[in-house]
C-alpha cells in the first residue's frame, strides 16, 4: 500500500478525503461529497464553466491548459453525443498521483466527471485507467457502481427531476492494457475506440471532433479531481490558494534521491528549494544536489543554482523547462547524467508507437546512441550528433512524445556536457556500477 | 441462440463469458471492449492464444488479423505463457535511482532466470518494465497485479517465499 506523507506547508484540497475511508460512499457524502454536483444541476452549464474560469485551473496531465477554456470550446448544439474523457493512464516517469486518488478518493472522480458533463451536455463519461492499475480500477468500478445505486448517477442524477425532466449521466470505467502513448488525448480515443494507440490529426480538436467523433473534454484525472473542490470552495477561494494565473494545488510526487520521497499537495508556485530541502527532507543521506527533474521525465532538467522558482506552469517554462506533471526527480551527485539520460531516452524509444518517423527513428538513434557513449564507445562527435538528433524531433511529430524524448535529452546535453565529455576515448563511466553493453 | 455460438463454444469461464457478453453491449461501438477483453482474456487463459484471438474476434465481430493487430500494441498482452506468478520490475528513472537493477538483478539470481525468463516449474517468469506509477514508493515492483514498494534487495526472498506458497496452496491467479 502506498505510503501517505504529510507537511505542514501542504495545503490539502485534493487530498483532504485522504486516508479516511472516502472510498465508501457514505463517507464520502459525510465528507461532504457530491454536494458540488448538486449545485452545479442546479446552476446550469454557463454558470459552472464561468466558476470553472475564475478558479485558474489548469490542466493536470502536464499541457496547463485552462480547463473551464478547454470546456467552454465543445459546442452548444451537437448532432453527435457529447463525451467526458478522464484520462487515468498515468504513466509519465516520476508521476504517482492519480494513483493516490484513485485509491483513496475514487468519488471526486467521478464527482468531477459529472460536474465536466453538466458544464458541456454531455450523457456519457468514461474513466480510462492503465491497465496495471487494476486494483484501483476494480476500486473505481464499485465507486461507480455505488454511485448508479444511490441515484447519483442514471437517468435522473440526484433524483433532481423526474423521468422525463431528470438529468441523465452514465460512467463507463475503462482498462488500458500498458502504453504510455494512450496517455496523449487523442491516441487515449483511439485505445478507447478499440484501436492501435496512435494519435490523431490536429485539427479537428477533440472538443470538435473526439471520441466516437462526437465533441470531447478530455481531463487529467486530477484535474477532474480538483473539480468538486473549485465548485465547493468557490472559484474565487481556489484560485487565491495558487499564483497568479495557476489556482489551486498541485499533487507534487517527490521522488528519486530525496530523503522524504511522497505526494504531497502544494500551492502552485510553491518554492522548489523548499519543496526539496524543506518538505522533502533534502537530498538522501546528506549528499549533493545534482540536478531535478521537475515535472515527470520529459521535461529539461535543472541545476541547483536553477531552483530557486515557484512551481508553476508559468515559472517553470521561464526557467526553461516545464511543470509537467509535478513529478518532481531529485538527483544526487553520486550518480551518473549519462546513465540517467539513457534510461529516461530508453522509456520514450520503448514507447514510441512508430506512427511518425522522426520520433520512431529518433528515439532509437537516441538510444543507440546514448548506449554506446556510457559503455565509453563514443567520440566527440556523437554529443554533437545527440544535440542534432534531437533537435530534428523537436515539433516533427503528431503528438508530443517526440517532444517528450527530444527535451529531456537536450537539457542533459547541454547542461552536462562536461560530463558527456568525461565519458569519452574509452574512460569507463566514472560512476558506473553495472556494465553496460554496446548495442552498436 | 445458435449451437455455434461464442457462449455454448466458449473457451472462457462461464463467468468470464457471462463478463464478456455484457461488455460488448456497454459501449456506443462494440470493439471499444476490444483491449480490456483481451486483457481479461489473457488473465484467465494466461497468454493470447489463436483460440482467444479467434473467439475475441467472433464475439466483437471483426477480423483476426484487426485483434492481433491490435494486441501487438500494447506491452501488457503476450502471445505466449507467462509463469504463474510474473515478477515485473520496474526500472525506471525514479526506481532506477533507489536501486532498482540491483533488485532486478537479485530476482535473477533468486530465480534462477534472466530476463523475460519462465523458471521450469512455470511458478515464476521475470521482465523489467516501464514505469507502473509508484515512483514515489520506489523501487517497487508488480507481481501479476500486486503491487510491492519500497523494496530492498533483501525483501526479495520474503516476496517470492509469499507467492510460491500461494502456489502450492492453489490459490487463484491475482487473488
Amino acid at each position: 500500500m502506498p505510503r501517505l506523507v504529510s507537511h505542514p506547508d501542504e495545503v490539502k484540497i485534493v487530498t483532504k478525503r485522504f486516508g479516511q475511508g472516502a472510498a465508501a460512499i457514505d463517507k464520502y457524502v459525510e465528507l461532504g461529497g457530491y454536494e458540488a454536483a448538486k449545485k452545479c444541476l442546479a446552476q446550469g452549464p454557463e454558470w459552472i464553466i464561468n466558476e470553472m474560469k475564475a478558479s485558474g485551473l489548469r490542466g493536470r496531465g502536464g499541457a496547463g491548459f485552462p480547463t473551464g477554456l478547454k470546456w467552454s470550446f465543445v459546442p452548444k448544439q451537437s448532432e453527435k453525443p457529447k463525451y467526458v474523457l478522464v484520462n487515468g493512464d498515468e504513466s509519465e516517469p516520476g508521476t504517482c498521483k492519480d494513483h493516490l486518488i484513485f485509491l483513496h478518493d475514487p468519488h471526486s472522480v467521478i464527482e468531477g466527471t459529472i460536474i465536466a458533463g453538466l458544464a458541456i451536455g454531455a450523457k456519457t463519461g468514461f474513466i480510462y485507467l492503465r491497465g496495471e492499475y487494476r486494483y484501483l480500477l476494480e476500486i473505481m468500478e464499485k465507486a461507480v457502481a455505488d454511485a448508479y445505486a444511490k441515484g447519483f448517477l442514471g437517468k435522473n442524477i440526484f433524483g433532481a427531476g423526474n423521468e422525463t425532466t431528470g438529468t441523465e449521466f452514465n460512467i463507463i470505467t475503462q482498462s488500458g492494457a500498458g502504453a504510455y502513448e494512450v496517455g496523449e488525448e487523442s491516441a487515449l480515443m483511439e485505445s478507447l475506440e478499440g484501436k492501435r494507440g496512435v494519435p490523431r490529426i490536429k485539427p479537428p480538436f477533440p472538443a470538435v471532433v473526439g471520441l466516437y467523433g462526437g465533441p470531447t473534454v478530455i481531463n487529467n484525472a486530477e484535474t477532474i479531481a480538483s473539480v468538486p473542490h473549485v465548485i465547493t470552495m468557490g472559484a474565487a477561494a481556489y484560485a487565491a490558494v495558487g499564483s497568479e494565473r495557476n489556482g489551486g494545488t498541485r499533487l507534487f510526487g517527490l521522488s528519486g534521491h530525496i530523503e522524504r520521497p511522497g505526494v504531497y499537495e502544494l500551492p502552485m508556485g510553491y518554492s522548489l528549494r523548499k519543496m526539496i530541502y524543506e518538505v522533502g527532507g533534502g537530498v538522501r543521506g546528506g549528499r549533493a544536489l545534482k540536478a531535478v527533474v521537475p515535472g515527470g521525465s520529459s521535461t529539461p532538467v535543472l541545476l541547483p543554482n536553477e531552483i530557486d522558482i515557484g512551481m508553476d506552469f508559468d515559472q517553470v517554462g521561464k526557467a526553461g523547462s516545464m511543470l509537467g506533471s509535478g513529478g518532481v526527480v531529485v538527483i544526487d551527485d553520486q550518480t551518473c547524467i549519462v546513465e540517467f539520460a539513457l534510461r529516461t531516452i530508453s522509456f520514450y524509444q520503448h514507447e514510441s508507437c512508430g506512427w511518425c518517423i522522426p520520433c520512431r527513428e529518433g528515439t532509437d538513434w537516441l538510444k543507440k546512441s546514448l548506449t554506446r557513449f556510457h559503455a565509453g564507445f563514443g567520440e566527440m562527435k556523437d554529443i554533437d550528433n545527440i544535440q542534432y538528433l534531437a533537435e530534428n524531433m523537436m515539433g516533427r511529430t503528431f503528438c508530443p512524445l517526440g517532444d517528450a524524448a527530444a527535451m529531456p535529452t537536450l537539457g542533459f546535453v547541454k547542461k552536462f556536457r562536461k560530463e558527456f565529455e568525461d565519458h569519452l576515448n574509452g574512460k569507463p563511466c566514472p560512476f558506473a556500477k553495472h556494465v553496460e553493453l554496446a548495442v552498436v | 441462440m445458435s449451437a455455434a455460438s461464442p457462449e455454448t463454444m466458449s473457451i472462457f469461464s462461464p463467468q468470464l463469458a457471462a463478463r464478456f457478453d455484457a461488455l460488448v453491449e456497454k459501449y456506443p461501438l462494440k470493439r471499444s471492449a476490444l483491449v480490456p477483453m483481451l486483457l481479461y482474456a489473457q488473465d484467465e487463459i494466461g497468454y493470447l492464444s489463436d483460440a482467444v484471438i479467434s473467439e475475441i474476434a467472433e464475439r466483437i465481430g471483426i477480423t483476426e488479423l484487426d485483434v492481433r493487430n491490435v494486441a501487438t500494441y500494447y506491452s501488457m498482452l503476450r502471445f505466449k505463457p507467462a509463469g504463474k506468478y510474473n515478477v515485473q520490475v520496474c526500472t525506471n528513472i525514479s526506481c532506477m535511482l533507489r536501486g532498482a537493477y540491483d533488485l532486478y538483478e537479485k530476482f535473477q539470481e533468486e530465480l534462477g532466470i534472466g530476463p523475460k525468463g519462465v523458471t521450469a516449474d512455470g511458478v515464476f517468469s521475470l521482465e523489467e518494465v516501464e514505469c507502473i506509477g509508484a515512483c514515489c514508493w520506489a523501487p517497487a515492483i508488480q507481481v501479476n497485479y500486486d503491487f510491492h514498494d519500497e523494496l530492498t534487495p533483501d525483501s526479495v526472498h520474503g516476496i517470492l517465499a509469499q507467492y510460491r506458497s500461494k502456489a502450492t496452496t492453489g490459490e487463484q491467479k491475482n487473488a
